[in-house]
């Protein structure tokens, strides 16, 4: 037999308005907490925007935040570095050797990790472990023999050591990355290709490859991101300033010998340097996210 | 069109320790559509997809046609495959999915175009030529999989439960436009299923397979009236056949099965499709009756009351047109676990159920004690041993 009970709508009703302003507060404390951080890690990027519209004077000359005179004076200057060499050529430069980077890295690292991943030869998986063994090398140790073997070659201050070896699936991570995105894709779609007769090039070149999209996008903006912000290898081979990338061009602002540096100028190139990273990682933000490899099954 | 042959096709893992197809041999005619039944993991898939050359045979040989194909490459035999998951290219509209065999092939694009557009035709699919696999019904999916497999013209079509991911009334339409596609394209066709009304209701004969041992092939007919073993009679048919052991008593003119406590009447005809019977003459044998071979008494009046048993209604499942009725009955039930092993033939002393199909007319409700009336002319009869059937 069914009980009777009674309860009071008013006091339901003022617990529920306790409980939403609570989760309110909680929720304020926390966002106060999150940008007060993020004002802390962005500082120096904020702090060098600002410097970087200034006049060259104020920047170490005034201690505000804000600037009192505001100038776009360090942009056009920096820019245009000295003679004849701009920034136009740097950027050219670079974006050359990111482009034939990226294309090396997804050419050559799909083809290796479609062989490790769908085909079957002797001696695989001893060799894809020592692939992986070389992700553990650190760069140091690889770093005097391959630039005694670029210099004896006759490649030092061209790109090419820059580039080939992308060429030669030389990103042992890259590699692994499509690997396992590769194994994740059903057997069952290359099983149909073999059946319709597709080659081993035409399963990977039609099948694999276009399903594997989501995984080249991965590679294509790490790439990018990689060849773009890598300081090092820029700088030991290329010597010719007019073959010097955007990292290594940053450096002539600076005058390591004590004379003048232009901090303006810098600050300017940095913050317009950040735009193409930020601009392709925005922009292929959305292959990353896509997977598109099951819509075809079920 | 061709014919496909098996002889002693086997297929071990573990170096032989595991045989997922056993020693199968099968020939299937031109223009046939046979249909390997069986439960999961029976090998049947295993063995289709060695016909298609996607998995290495240990043993035995296939031919297609008259080409001997063992070691020939999937794309040279001739052949087409539909695939459980359809596998169709996701990133492809249902023009290049369909177009794709023909692309590989270098086939002329007009010659392509004509090829498409037909199969489009043929199965309904003009109007979404355009669109991507996602962006289409499981049913649609499906249509474009057989799209893709008649496009190329082949000899021979291999389907690997092509209508399992398919709801069960979507199924049913698409089962009756399989079997009626390939019989207006006449091309041979080996059809995989676990679904044995898939079995009886399209093919034109039926190879049930067990543990990859091959247990019968038949016509769907003969597969439900004549099986030839215990597995078979339990594999075909829904509700499964009652089986319960017996003992035959009597002597030439006067046969009757004692079933429990109950004796029932053999009739001339019976004892005259079961010659072999008369060897069992006070022996154990497992004896078999189809749910709807046994009636609601009070439905059939002219029912011999010898071969009458009285029952308890344990369970009523009312499908409109008729009703199942789960009954309890003195009888010892024989599970059948496998057919080729005695021992796996077990007496089950704490079960006598009994599945009837009565007709819409019986009122029987749950609880109740029924008057049951056996069809003893239907009965099949099976070596309590072996397993096998008793015929001559």
């Amino acid at each position: 037999m069914a009980t009777a009970r009674t309860y009071d709508p008013e006091l339901l009703r003022a617990e529920k308005r306790r409980r939403e302003n609570m989760r309110r507060l909680k929720g304020l404390g926390l966002h106060a907490l999150l940008i007060a951080l993020l004002f802390v890690m962005l500082y120096p990027v904020i702090w060098m925007v600002f410097s970087a519209l200034r006049p060259e004077a104020e920047i170490f000359g005034d201690m505000g935040f804000i600037p009192t005179n505001w100038t776009l004076e360090n942009f056009v200057r920096g820019w245009q570095l000295y003679g004849n060499l701009t920034f136009t050529q740097f950027y050219i430069n670079s974006f050359i050797i990111c482009a034939l980077a990226i294309v090396g890295n997804l050419l050559a690292c799909s083809m290796a990790a479609y062989a490790f991943a769908r085909l079957e030869f002797r001696g695989k998986w001893f060799l894809f472990a020592i692939m992986l063994g070389t992700m553990m090398l650190p760069i140091h140790v690889q770093l005097i023999p391959q630039y005694i073997f670029f210099l004896n070659i006759g490649w030092v201050n061209t790109i090419l050591p820059l580039v080939v070896p992308k060429f030669l699936a030389h990103d042992a991570f890259f590699i692994f990355l499509m690997v396992q995105f590769m194994r994740s894709l059903p057997s069952e779609l290359e099983q149909a290709a073999v059946v319709d007769g597709a080659s081993y090039w035409q399963r990977y070149w039609r099948i694999i490859l276009p399903l594997s999209m989501p995984a080249l996008a991965t590679t294509a903006v790490f790439t990018f991101i990689n060849t773009y912000n890598d300081f090092f290898s820029q700088l030991i081979y290329l010597t010719d300033t007019d073959r010097m990338t955007v990292p290594v061009a940053l450096r002539l602002f600076l005058d390591p010998s004590g004379g003048s540096s232009s901090f303006g100028g810098l600050f300017a190139m940095v913050l317009v340097s950040i735009g193409p990273v930020l601009g392709f990682f925005l922009a292929s933000q959305r292959l990353l996210t896509k997977g598109i490899a099951t819509q075809g099954i079920k | 069109m061709a014919s496909v042959t098996l002889q002693n096709l086997t297929k071990s893992y573990a170096g032989g320790a595991l045989k997922a197809v056993n020693d199968v041999t099968l020939d299937i005619e031109e223009g046939e559509f046979l249909v390997l039944v069986g439960p999961s993991g029976c090998g049947k898939s295993t063995a289709l997809r060695m016909i298609a050359g996607l998995e290495e045979i240990t043993d035995g040989a296939v031919w297609i046609g008259d080409d001997f194909v063992n070691d020939v490459h999937p794309k040279d035999r001739d052949i087409a495959m539909v695939f459980q998951s359809y596998a169709l290219y996701p990133h492809m509209s249902v023009y290049d999915n369909i177009a794709f065999p023909l692309q590989i092939a270098r086939m002329p694009k007009a010659e392509v175009d004509t090829r498409v557009q037909e199969a489009a035709r043929i199965l309904e699919l003009e109007a979404y030529l355009k669109r991507r696999p996602g962006q289409l019904s499981g049913g649609q999916r499906q249509r474009v999989a057989m799209g893709r497999a008649i496009v190329r013209k082949p000899s021979v079509f291999l389907m690997d439960e092509p209508l399992s991911n398919l709801d069960a009334k979507l199924r049913v339409q698409m089962r009756a436009e399989i079997a009626s596609l390939q019989h207006r394209l006449g091309v041979t066709t080996i059809y995989v299923t676990h679904d044995q009304v898939e079995a009886m209701t399209m093919g034109h004969r039926v190879a049930l397979l067990k543990d990859g041992v091959l247990q019968q092939v038949d016509t769907p007919s003969n597969m439900y009236n004549k099986p030839r073993n215990t597995f078979v009679a339990a594999f075909i048919g829904a509700p499964t056949m009652n089986l319960y052991w017996a003992t035959l008593e009597g002597g030439n003119d006067n046969l009757g099965v004692r079933l429990g406590s109950h004796l029932l009447k053999l009739p001339a005809h019976a004892r005259a499709e079961h010659p072999g019977l008369e060897r069992y003459a006070g022996k154990r044998l497992i004896v078999g009756i189809r749910p709807e071979d046994v009636a609601d008494a009070a439905t059939v009046p002219n029912t011999d009351p010898v071969n009458k048993i009285t029952a308890e209604v344990d369970l009523v499942e009312a499908l409109g047109a008729d009703v199942i009725v789960h009954l309890g009955i003195d009888a010892q039930a024989a599970e059948v676990r496998s057919s080729d092993s005695l021992d796996e033939i077990k007496a089950d002393e704490s079960k006598s159920r009994c599945v009837a199909r009565f007709t819409a007319k019986s009122d029987v409700r749950i609880g109740q004690t029924v008057t049951v009336a056996f069809d003893t002319e239907r009965l099949h009869f099976f070596d309590g041993e072996t397993g096998e059937a008793i015929r001559a």
